[in-house]
């Protein structure tokens, strides 16, 4: 970089005094990557990546907090192993908590209670973890729902969607056997309710059951087993998967938003030395700071006040951690009495269906969307330009019907705090919920479809007749009416940067391109579900109705000019000073 | 769309032929790959990309070294505050007074805020040197498709199939399938020596047939352990209560229980009884003499995934589990009247010693807590 020509690099070239540098730049950077590439070769691979481009958005910055919080998570982490005893082993508590000394408990609480009251900066690393595993949760669902919304799941990234979708889960299974560790009375309850789960797994459950605990409920073998899966099996497949996660989106170069030079063939951004390293690096120390504030200020997970777990007791308002509440809301809905009795075996329905089929079927579902959609379109092309959600208004709508089953499941997990605040019965949410589970998702599809398309008709509308102005002109025959002015040239590009939508059809071929009518019975299917899809889209405007409609304004903006107002209208906003020279629609 | 005048001051950064602003030629159709999608750019022409604006930083040497000092003041800053953590470190006792501020240790608050300060000081500090005195040219890079060239894959897989034939993986399938067999039967070795998971007879499943309960134990309250007088309970009264092998003693002449066992018959083991008047209870057939006056007693443990139920509603009978509120009726045999559960709470038959303690006729007479597969053949043992 011309900044190293500011260096004084004689000084370097005198104590480096070998012949075989100077084909590199000077420098000391430069004398060092020298160095190192002597011995690892990794110029060329560097070459292209030190100035890999990086386009920006807001947005793109939800699966960093994932990033980061997982890397504070391994920080905070590795402290709390310095004390922590992963040990069912009965002690007394002798420490400083005055309330709870005396009293009989694992060495796993007492060592919770140990870093909590008697390390310093103990609790501020516990609430640290803590707070970072749910964000780490939280923002992975986050950056997922924005990938999908905006169409990045689309070819060739797929297998980084099933990447991601894989750590949501382990992520999700991380924070159950943390949770667990420290053996209080909340996680303890946690733990048993597992073991429920287990035993209900038909043929092997109980000896599931059996080999995780080490024998019968509760042991004393089942928390150093978590633990093991909690600081090095679920980590270590982690940090792999992240590590493939990341080299996959170097290899795919990241999507970006559409817009002027901005085309499926390139990417627009900057340069990741020095500004997106500046910017992601600086972006770690932020989210590390808010973390370590917030566990600073912010209680969770007050395992002292709970108590140590005791299999006889249990508190009211049991909950788990909020990630794990969805498949504990379904556990609550399920009516009364679900089990049968097949050839003298027991089969409990209540608890498999909420637990050991639903939960895992949404899974492969939302691992198999990018496929299903590929199919159905039957698009093979690379999509590297984003979509806004509108654009795609039965996909958005799919997952707005996800989310609102996620959402309402979640809830129900929540039914007795809901029945407390709103004073209602437990019953009559129960119920309710029954009933809401089905019909909530059907409703927001449809709900969301709708509301996608009307979108779309807004865009066509500004694309075709302008924004409102909120400029309303009066005219001789005394009618009213709002002046619309032209969207800016920029805007109405970026408006019309998107692929029209194909229908395939069952009487031959595409409306488009001539594919084959469909011979199969999948191929009427597929076309019917392409159809579904997207047979009530909105397409952008052609270039003859843009100028229809121009020369329609144009005519429109005469006759009102010429009568009472010089005005075009552009007094009352700033469009004029940077579009006067390039407004495509006011030209015709 | 040129560029301008280049920035009169600082523009150290020699501007190479990718800046974004320099380059119209980037919506050329050269070179389509029939993989990427093609955005036809219509109805609109894709006007290219924007022009570079310069930054006051860029052009103004007053706003650059304030810049320059915002961030130095950051940097410092994240310094002091890296120094508060260790004053606060030595500072502040921690113990007893957790909850001195804002419900949490002084100790806790205070390193919490000079580390997230330090840290946060840090990390706007550099966020602001990349936006206000780093070079904010975009650059563009075209992008390539993600398979590799058509030669490369037809080498590849030359090469492949080279690497099987050369192996004679496909001529020989007596080698091919044994040598699947070797690696398959590997598996076996893999799931047995788990096995010890639960070594020898602690796999025995049949032990969630049985608790502690026999008859004549007496039942003792949970915390402290002492008998109940059958006389003693009052009308609606609920007492949690455990069997009286968990407390040995002496007297009683029960064993002592190591760790691991007394944990598990706790869990097992734990019982409420609730008096309500006799009429009220509609009695089970064959149960008719479980009873002693309105006493019944009934497993703590819920049916459903295995919770302590807990909270009691005197006047309906009906007894809540707080894990996912499956209700019991608790006069009628507690069967479930609300929520997931599928089965009654197991009752515990009941009598009345010599002294008039409450004791059990025997054990419960089916598997108490979770369901498991095994469960309907245990409880056909136990009835038989
Ligand atoms: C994605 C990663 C992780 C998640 C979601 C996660 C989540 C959790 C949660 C929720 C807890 C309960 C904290 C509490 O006491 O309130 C916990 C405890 C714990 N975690 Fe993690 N964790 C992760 C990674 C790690 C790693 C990498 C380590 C160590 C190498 C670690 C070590 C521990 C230890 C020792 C405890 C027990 C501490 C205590 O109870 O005081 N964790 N974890
Ligand atoms: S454990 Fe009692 S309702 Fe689920």
């Amino acid at each position: 970089m011309s900044s190293s020509s500011r260096i004084d690099t004689s000084k370097v070239a005198t104590t480096n005094g070998t012949t075989a540098a100077t084909a590199s730049k000077p420098g000391r950077a430069g004398s060092l990557a020298s160095w190192a590439d002597e011995r690892l070769g990794l110029g060329t691979a560097m070459k292209k990546n030190l100035r890999k481009v990086f386009p920006d958005h807001w947005s793109f910055m939800l699966g960093e907090i994932a990033l980061w919080s997982f890397v504070v998570l391994l920080l905070t982490g590795v402290f709390l192993t310095l004390w922590f005893n992963p040990s069912m082993g009965h002690v007394t508590y002798e420490g400083s908590y005055d309330q709870l000394r005396g009293i009989g408990m694992s060495e796993s609480m007492a060592s919770t209670l140990h870093i909590s009251f008697d390390v310093r900066g103990g609790l501020l690393m516990r609430q640290m973890h803590h707070w970072a595993a749910m964000i780490f949760i939280a923002s992975m669902m986050v950056h997922l729902l924005r990938v999908y919304f905006t169409g990045a799941h689309r070819k060739p990234r797929e297998l980084n969607w099933v990447i991601g979708c894989l750590l949501l889960l382990l992520g999700t299974l991380e924070g159950f056997t943390g949770y667990s560790l420290p053996d209080d009375l909340l996680s303890g309850t946690g733990v048993r309710a597992a073991d429920g789960f287990l035993k209900a797994t038909p043929v092997v459950g109980t000896y599931m059951s059996f080999m995780l605990f080490g024998g019968e409920f509760p042991g004393e073998a089942v928390i150093p087993r978590l633990y093991i899966i909690h600081v090095l099996l679920i980590p270590g497949i982690l940090l792999a998967l992240i590590a493939a996660h990341m080299l996959l989106l170097v290899y795919h170069k990241h999507t970006q938003w559409p817009g002027p030079g901005r085309t499926e063939q390139n990417v627009v951004g900057f340069p990741m030395l020095p500004v997106y390293a500046a910017k992601a690096g600086g972006f770690f120390f932020m989210v590390f700071g808010v973390i370590a504030i917030m566990g600073g200020l912010l209680t969770i997970n007050p395992v002292w006040k709970f108590g140590p777990y005791d299999p006889t007791k249990v508190t009211a308002g049991s909950q788990p951690d909020w990630y794990m509440g969805w498949p504990d809301g379904l556990l609550r809905i399920i009516p009364s009495n679900w089990e049968t009795v097949l050839f003298g075996y027991t089969i409990s329905w209540n608890v498999m269906i909420p637990i050991l089929i639903v939960p895992p079927l949404m899974l492969v579902l939302l691992m198999l969307l990018p496929f299903i959609e590929g199919w159905i379109t039957g698009d093979k092309r690379e999509h590297h330009l984003l979509q806004r959600p509108r654009n795609a208004p039965t996909r958005t709508a799919v997952m707005v019907a996800l989310m609102t089953f996620y959402g309402l499941a979640w809830a129900a997990g929540g039914n007795d705090i809901i029945a407390i605040k709103l004073d209602l019965s437990i019953n009559q949410i129960t119920y309710f919920m029954r009933v809401a589970i089905f019909l909530g998702p059907v409703l927001a599809f449809w709900i969301t479809r709708r509301w996608c398309i009307s979108l779309q008709r807004h865009d066509n509308e500004k694309l075709l007749h302008g924004y409102e102005t909120g400029i309303i002109t009066r005219s001789p025959d005394g009618q009213y009416s709002e002046r619309h002015l032209p969207i800016s040239g920029t805007a109405a590009y970026t408006l019309t940067a998107r692929d029209r939508d194909e229908v395939l059809s069952v009487d031959g071929g595409r409306d488009a391109a001539g594919v084959p009518a469909p011979n199969s019975r999948s191929e009427k299917v597929r076309a019917k579900l392409s159809s579904w899809m997207f047979s009530h889209n909105v397409q952008k405007p052609t270039a003859g109705e843009l100028e229809e409609a121009h020369h329609h304004a144009q005519h429109e903006a005469e006759l009102q000019s010429g009568l009472d107002q010089p005005v075009d209208g552009h007094q009352f906003d700033d469009h004029r000073q940077r579009d006067a020279d390039q407004v495509p629609l006011r030209d015709h | 769309m040129t560029n301008q005048t280049p920035p009169p001051d600082n523009a150290d950064d020699g501007t190479p032929a990718e800046y974004a602003g320099s380059t119209a030629a980037t919506t050329s159709s050269a070179a389509i790959d029939p993989h990427v999608s093609t955005h036809r750019a219509e109805p609109i022409p894709d006007p290219g990309l924007p022009e570079h604006t310069w930054r006051p930083t860029d052009v103004d040497p007053r706003a650059e070294k304030r810049a320059e000092r915002q961030v130095a003041a950051m940097f410092g800053a994240a310094m002091l505050c890296s120094v508060l953590f260790v004053v606060a470190y030595f500072t502040f006792d921690i113990g007893d007074n957790w909850d001195t501020v804002a419900g949490l240790g002084a100790s806790t608050v205070t390193l919490g805020l000079t580390l997230g300060m330090a840290l946060l000081l840090i990390g706007i500090g550099i966020i602001h040197w990349a936006r206000k005195l780093m070079s904010d040219h975009e650059l563009v890079e075209m992008r390539h498709p993600a398979a590799s060239p058509p030669e490369d894959r037809e080498a590849t897989v030359a090469a492949l199939n080279a690497g099987l034939d050369e192996s004679g993986i496909g001529r020989r399938p007596l080698i091919r399938n044994t040598m699947i067999g070797a690696v398959g039967f590997l598996g076996l070795p893999a799931v047995v020596a788990l096995r010890d998971l639960a070594p020898g007879d602690v796999l025995d499943i049949d032990r969630l047939a049985h608790t502690i309960w026999e008859p004549g134990m007496r039942l003792v309250r949970d915390v402290v352990g002492t008998p109940i007088l059958a006389s003693e309970m009052e009308m609606g009264d609920l007492i949690n209560a455990a069997p009286e092998a968990l407390f040995p003693s002496e007297e009683n002449g029960y064993p002592e229980l190591h760790g691991v066992e007394e944990q598990v018959e706790k869990a097992k083991g734990a019982i409420i009884i609730v008096r309500m008047n006799p009429d009220d209870i509609t009695p089970a057939e064959g149960r008719e003499k479980w009873t002693v006056d309105g006493i019944i007693c009934y497993s703590k443990i819920c049916t459903h995934v295995g919770c302590p139920i807990s909270l009691y509603e005197r006047t309906t009978h009906h007894v809540l589990c707080p894990c996912h509120q499956s209700t019991f009726d608790l006069a009628d045999s507690a069967k479930v009247v609300f929520g997931p559960a599928a089965r009654p709470l197991p009752q515990l038959p009941l009598a009345v010693d010599e002294e008039g303690y409450l004791v059990a006729q025997s054990d419960f007479t089916e598997p108490i807590g979770a369901s498991y597969w095994e469960r309907e053949k245990h409880e056909q043992q136990l009835q038989d």
